[in-house]
C-alpha cells in the first residue's frame, strides 16, 4: 500500500515556523535555554528550529545532539542489535532550560530514556518537550509533549516517519499502514 | 543492525571482518562515553560478570572492571593466589560455583592455551577470554587496531611490525590475526630463537634486522620479553638483545621517518623500549590503554546483547 502523506511541504512549513514563534512566546531571548535533539531521527527537526530561530530572532540557540542508545529500555529484548549514534553536546545544561526536540512521540519510552541520558550533561532547571508528531492515544508511559507540531490518531501497526529534505529530499510525514513498507 | 557473529569472544581466529568492524562502531560510541562528565550508562546493569584471573595481570584486569562499571554490570572479582585452586579445584569446579551465584558473563586469564574454549563447551556462561597461555588475547589486538585506525585513519595497507618475544607473545598471534582479516600487512622481527618456526604460513613477513624492520614499517608494536615463560635461555645476554632489538631514540632518528610506536604493556624500561622512545610524541601507548577500556566496553555489550532475558 502506498503511504499516506499526512503533512505536505507546504503543511510543514507552516508548522515548523509555528513551533518557533511558540518557542519564543515562552523563552522570549532564549538566554537560559538549550535545544537538544534527540538522535538520530529528533536532530534534525532540532537544527531546523535552531536555523528557524535564528532567521526570525537573531539568536543562535545552543544546540546538541543526544543519543539515547544506551539508556534504551529494550536492551536483550529486541532480535536487532542496538547501536549508537553520535552525542554532540559542547555545554552543560546546569540550570538551563532544555527543550528536547523529537521527530515523533509515540509510546514515550524514547523520551524517558532521553530524560536519564541528559542527566548526564548537568542538572536542568526544566525540561521541556517539543514533538513534530505526536501519536496520541500511543502512551505507554506518562509523557507528554509541550509543543506539538501535528497530533495523529493512528494504531500500533501503522507507522509515522517525519521525512527531511536534507535526507529524503522533501519535508513531509508519511503515514504507513503495514510496517514491510518503506 | 546485525549482532555479531560468535556467542563468546575466545579469539580473533573466530571473528569475520564485520565483526570487527562492529566492536569499533561500538568502540567509538563508548569512547565518547567515558568522556562524558558521568561516565556511566546503564545497559549492563542486569549483567553479573565474574573476572577469573588465574594469572598475574595489572592492567587488563583494571581495565575490564572499569569497562563493566562503566556499563553498570554487577562484578565479582578472583584471583587465583587467594583461592582454592591453590587447594586443588579443578578449573571447571571452582567456574561452576561460581556460576551457581547466577553469573551471566566471564572473563577469564588462564595460564594455559585453550582454557578459555574448554570452559565455553563445558559451562553455561558467555566467555571473553582476557589471554591463555600463549594462545590468544583477542581485546589486546582489538585495542592495538583500534588504536592505529585512530592514528593513522585506516588498518587497511598499513605496515605493521611486531618486535620482540613472539614465540611466547599471545598478544602477537592475536595481533596478527587481527590485523591480517583488516587488510594490514604484518611483520614479525626477533632473534631466530623468539620467532615460531612456521609463522610465516600465517601470512606474515619475517625480518631479523631491526633496522630493516623499522624502514618498512608504518607501526611498530613492541613486545615484552616474557621471562617468565622462558625456561631455557634464547638469548645470550639481556645487554645483547637491547643492542640489537631494543628501540632507543637514536634508532629512531636514523629512520628520517616517523612511525607509531605501540606496547602492550608492561614495560621493561630499557629493554625493547628506551624511556625516551616509550615516553615520546611518535608513542600511543597510553592510547592503547584509554582505548582498551572502550574496546573491551564495545565487546562486552555486544555479547551481553545476545543473551536472552
Amino acid at each position: 500500500m502506498q503511504p499516506k502523506v499526512i503533512i505536505n511541504s507546504k503543511a510543514f512549513q507552516l508548522i515548523l515556523k509555528r513551533l518557533c514563534y511558540e518557542l519564543i512566546e515562552q523563552h522570549g531571548d532564549f538566554s537560559d535555554t538549550v535545544l537538544m535533539g534527540v538522535q538520530p531521527r529528533g536532530s534534525e527537526l532540532g537544527e531546523r528550529i535552531q536555523r528557524e530561530l535564528k532567521s526570525i530572532t537573531g539568536i543562535k540557540v545552543p544546540f546538541g545532539k543526544l543519543d539515547i542508545t544506551f539508556f534504551r529500555d529494550d536492551f536483550r529484548r529486541t532480535e536487532k542489535l542496538l547501536l549508537a549514534d553520535a552525542t554532540e553536546i559542547d555545554f552543560v545544561i546546569e540550570n538551563k532550560k532544555v527543550v528536547l526536540v523529537d521527530d515523533v512521540l509515540y509510546t514515550g519510552r524514547t523520551i524517558r530514556a532521553a530524560m536519564d541520558a541528559m542527566l548526564v550533561y548537568g542538572r536542568p532547571s526544566a525540561v521541556e518537550l517539543l514533538v513534530f508528531v505526536d501519536r496520541r492515544f500511543s502512551r505507554d508511559l506518562p509523557i507528554q509533549a509541550t509543543y506539538v507540531g501535528k497530533r495523529v490518531d493512528s494504531i500500533a501497526s501503522q507507522r509515522v516517519s517525519v521525512e527531511w529534505d536534507k535526507i529524503e529530499g522533501e519535508d513531509k510525514v508519511l503515514m504507513f499502514s503495514t510496517d514491510k513498507e518503506k | 543492525m546485525d549482532q555479531i557473529s560468535v556467542q563468546h569472544l575466545l579469539g580473533i581466529k573466530d571473528l569475520n571482518k564485520k565483526d570487527i568492524d562492529l566492536i569499533f562502531s561500538a568502540a567509538d560510541n563508548f569512547k565518547e562515553v567515558i568522556n562524558r562528565p558521568i561516565k556511566k550508562v546503564p545497559s549492563l546493569r542486569d549483567i553479573t560478570v565474574a573476572n577469573l584471573f588465574f594469572e598475574n595481570s595489572t592492567r587488563t584486569k583494571l581495565s575490564f572492571e572499569l569497562a563493566q562499571k562503566r556499563l553498570s554490570a554487577d562484578i565479582i572479582n578472583f584471583s587465583s593466589g587467594s583461592s582454592s585452586v591453590k587447594k586443588g579445584e579443578t578449573l571447571i569446579d571452582t567456574v561452576n560455583n561460581i556460576l551457581a551465584m547466577k553469573v551471566d558473563m566471564v572473563v577469564m586469564r588462564h595460564p594455559n592455551a585453550g582454557a578459555a574454549k574448554f570452559l565455553s563447551e563445558n559451562v553455561n556462561a558467555v566467555i571473553v577470554n582476557a589471554g591463555d597461555g600463549a594462545h590468544e588475547h583477542p581485546t589486546q589486538a582489538l585495542l592495538d587496531a583500534f588504536s592505529i585506525r585512530e592514528k593513522l585513519g585506516e588498518v587497511k595497507g598499513k605496515k605493521v611490525v611486531i618486535i620482540g618475544d613472539i614465540l611466547h607473545s599471545r598478544v602477537a598471534l592475536s595481533n596478527i590475526f587481527c590485523l591480517k582479516k583488516l587488510g594490514a600487512e604484518v611483520m614479525v622481527c626477533g632473534p631466530a630463537t623468539l620467532i615460531p618456526k612456521f609463522i610465516g604460513e600465517l601470512g606474515v613477513k619475517v625480518e631479523h634486522d631491526l633496522m630493516k624492520a623499522l624502514q618498512w614499517c608504518d607501526v611498530a608494536n613492541m613486545l615484552r620479553i616474557q621471562f617468565e615463560r622462558q625456561d631455557t635461555k634464547f638469548f645470550p645476554s639481556v645487554r645483547e638483545y637491547i643492542m640489537m632489538y631494543g628501540l632507543n631514540k637514536e634508532k629512531l632518528d636514523q629512520l628520517k621517518k616517523n612511525i607509531v610506536i605501540m606496547h602492550p604493556g608492561p614495560i621493561n624500561r630499557g629493554v625493547e623500549l628506551s624511556s625516551d622512545v616509550a615516553d615520546s610524541e611518535h608513542s600511543i601507548i597510553l592510547e592503547q590503554v584509554e582505548n582498551g577500556v572502550a574496546v573491551r566496553m564495545a565487546v562486552m555489550y555486544l555479547l551481553a546483547s545476545k543473551l536472552k532475558r
